[in-house]
């Protein structure tokens, strides 16, 4: 082994760490400014979501006619878009945030469960597997709805069931095939406890599955989300997010598009900033990839 | 405590069912028909037979790692408790593993020194400092150097992942340590290393090793007795030179005689036959529809393994000198 080789592995990293893509920082950037204004919401919109300027009601952005008084324009009842869009990022955030963490912990749980106990506890958990990804989630979400009521965190929950069962799957299958490939074996042997063994060892080696899981979800979540506000089972008004917004301004389509089209290029844009990240963060957090 | 063996293992049994198709009835397989195995403190033993013979399966009930069917193992005079109870995850301190393919043994999202501490912290020995040069003086121990620590596994070569492997192994100080075909995996050119690194650590640490392998001429190298194992049972045991010399079971002859050596050629045994299969055990003996010797006898009444006068053990009915002279 000459010097040349020893040398190369430290110096690798640290040009690794600080060498970012540029659609990955776009990505990260808009992340980040999500976050900005889901936390600083209060702060920075200009006006109450739910104030009324009556005088300027349907009035379209600036450049296509507006005021400066609402650069993103007003709805049919001269409530600020922008207020409105910002207000509505804190809620679909908060929403897909929770449920895509709710989702993927549950799951993980579940299939770790499995792997873990086999047997009867296994064959009980892949028949909730089997039971969830057969029942139409909207069925599921307007049972639930109907009969416990509307309040936002039975909401976030119940997104949060939307997807367990991929995590589940995925985390008894790696975690099987970890125990049958060596390391976790190993470790076992060794006179760990199976929460040492699961917890550093099987979740760390299959963490990038399941953030690229994650990754895939959270945009379905906001899309779901959209989905059942449009249907007036999800956030209720005068509570704002981004697929009520949508909702709502379906049906000034034609007259009013901004009140549609801004949270609609919001929710494409967070959805293909997650998704570069994600990917991104799936290579970084791999040291084999280096 | 001094007088009783480290490791005794009395007539162990491990079945597995096998189903075969869609629906047929499961059939039940006997990776290891009834093997005892002693080991004496800081002594090697060495465990050799074909691939699927069932020495894997040994060293893996040796370990508590698998519960056997039947039988008992006992180490340092107790009864080994079950698999994952606290007492099973305490015993993990005396007694190690030494894995055939390193890189599937080691996380690999793990640097090489936190894998070496963690036998450390999982049993709850010395402080963050006192593990740090614990884990300094293992590398230096197994000849690895000191930035080699923060690398992970795929950064090294094979053979300095086993060396990984042997230092992880030995950081609880064990009595005992299964070998499971350790030199398998690794270059020819690396073998030789790593076997006498395995010598020079038991010097050093003086631990006793139970080094299972297909490579008799490995097993010698190590061991100061040597079992050799045909169809889940050890047909004979005795120190490698009787072995290598004077093999009394016909199984062990066919063996030493397929070793390569230079300028000996045309007198191997070549075995007739089917390899053993574990799922249709022959009645009798196990090695009789192989065995160039075999008698009536054989086919019906299985040999029990018997002491001999010079300190070997064969399990065979012609393994009396005159018996063997007469049938060749």
């Amino acid at each position: 082994m000459s010097d040349l080789a020893i040398a190369a592995p430290v110096a690798a990293p640290a040009k690794a760490r600080l060498h970012i893509p540029p659609g990955v920082a776009i990505g990260l950037g808009w992340i980040l400014l999500m976050l900005a204004v889901a936390f600083l919401a209060d702060i920075i919109s200009p006006y109450g979501y739910t104030a009324l300027d009556l005088r300027n009601r349907l009035s379209p952005p600036i450049g296509f006619g507006g005021v400066w008084a609402h650069p993103l324009g007003t709805d049919e009842l001269g409530r600020d878009v922008l207020s409105r869009l910002i207000h509505s990022i804190r809620m679909s955030l908060l929403i897909a945030f929770g449920a895509t963490i709710i989702g993927a912990a549950f799951g993980t749980t579940m299939g770790f469960l499995a792997a873990h106990f086999r047997g009867l506890v296994e064959q009980a958990v892949l028949a909730l597997v089997d039971f969830s990804a057969a029942l139409p989630f909207l069925i599921l979400a307007l049972a639930v709805l109907a009969f416990f009521g509307n309040s936002l965190w039975l909401f976030i929950v119940l997104l949060g069931f939307h997807a367990w069962e991929r995590y589940a799957r995925i985390a008894r299958g790696l975690a099987i095939s970890a125990g049958a490939q060596g390391y976790a074996a190993a470790v076992r042997q060794l006179g760990a406890r199976p929460l040492r063994v699961y917890a550093r060892h099987i979740l760390p080696n299959i963490a990038s599955t399941l953030i690229i899981s994650m990754t895939l979800a959270f945009p379905e979540v906001i899309l779901l989300e959209s989905g059942l506000s449009f249907l007036g089972l999800g956030v209720q008004p005068p509570a704002t997010s981004l697929g009520n917004m949508v909702g709502y301004g379906r049906e000034y389509l034609t007259r009013a598009p901004w009140i549609l089209l801004a949270p609609a290029f919001t929710i494409i844009l967070t959805t293909l900033a997650i998704s570069i990240v994600g990917d991104w963060l799936r290579d970084k957090l791999d040291p084999t990839l280096r | 405590m001094r007088n009783t063996p480290l490791l005794q293992a009395r007539d162990l049994v491990r079945r597995y069912g096998m189903r075969r198709g869609l629906l047929g009835r499961s059939v039940d397989i006997t990776a290891v028909a009834g093997v005892s195995l002693t080991l004496e403190r800081g002594r090697t033993l060495g465990l050799v037979g074909e691939s699927g013979c069932g020495k894997s399966t040994t060293g893996r009930m040796v370990l508590g790692l698998e519960t056997p069917d039947a039988g008992s193992v006992e180490f340092e005079g107790r009864i080994m408790p079950p698999p994952g109870t606290a007492a099973w995850r305490a015993m993990r301190a005396r007694m190690q593993m030494v894995f055939q393919d390193p890189l599937g043994a080691l996380d690999r999202r793990m640097n090489v020194a936190a894998q070496i501490a963690e036998p450390l912290e999982i049993h709850g020995i010395g402080d963050a400092a006192a593990r740090a040069a614990r884990v300094e003086a293992l590398l230096r121990n197994v000849g690895l150097r000191p930035d080699q620590a923060l690398r992970y596994p795929h950064e090294l070569s094979g053979g300095q992942r086993q060396r990984v492997v042997m230092a992880r192994a030995l950081a609880t100080e064990p009595a005992l340590l299964v070998c499971d075909e350790p030199i398998s995996a690794l270059d020819v050119s690396i073998q030789a290393q790593v076997m006498n690194l395995l010598v020079e650590l038991q010097a050093e640490h003086g631990m006793a090793v139970l080094f299972i392998s297909h490579d008799l001429r490995a097993v010698r190298q190590v061991s100061e007795r040597v079992a050799v194992m045909y169809l889940g049972t050890i047909v004979e045991e005795g120190t490698p030179d009787a072995l290598l010399h004077d093999a009394q079971h016909p199984y062990t002859r066919a063996l030493v005689s397929a070793i390569p050596h230079p300028g000996r050629g045309g007198n191997r045994i070549v075995l007739q036959g089917d390899p053993p299969n574990p799922a249709a055990r022959p009645s009798g003996c196990p090695f009789h529809p192989r065995c160039p010797v075999a008698v009536a006898r054989c086919s019906t009444e299985a040999p029990s393994l018997r002491d001999h006068p010079d300190g070997r053990r064969v399990a065979c009915h012609l393994a009396e000198p005159a018996a063997i002279a007469k049938a060749a």
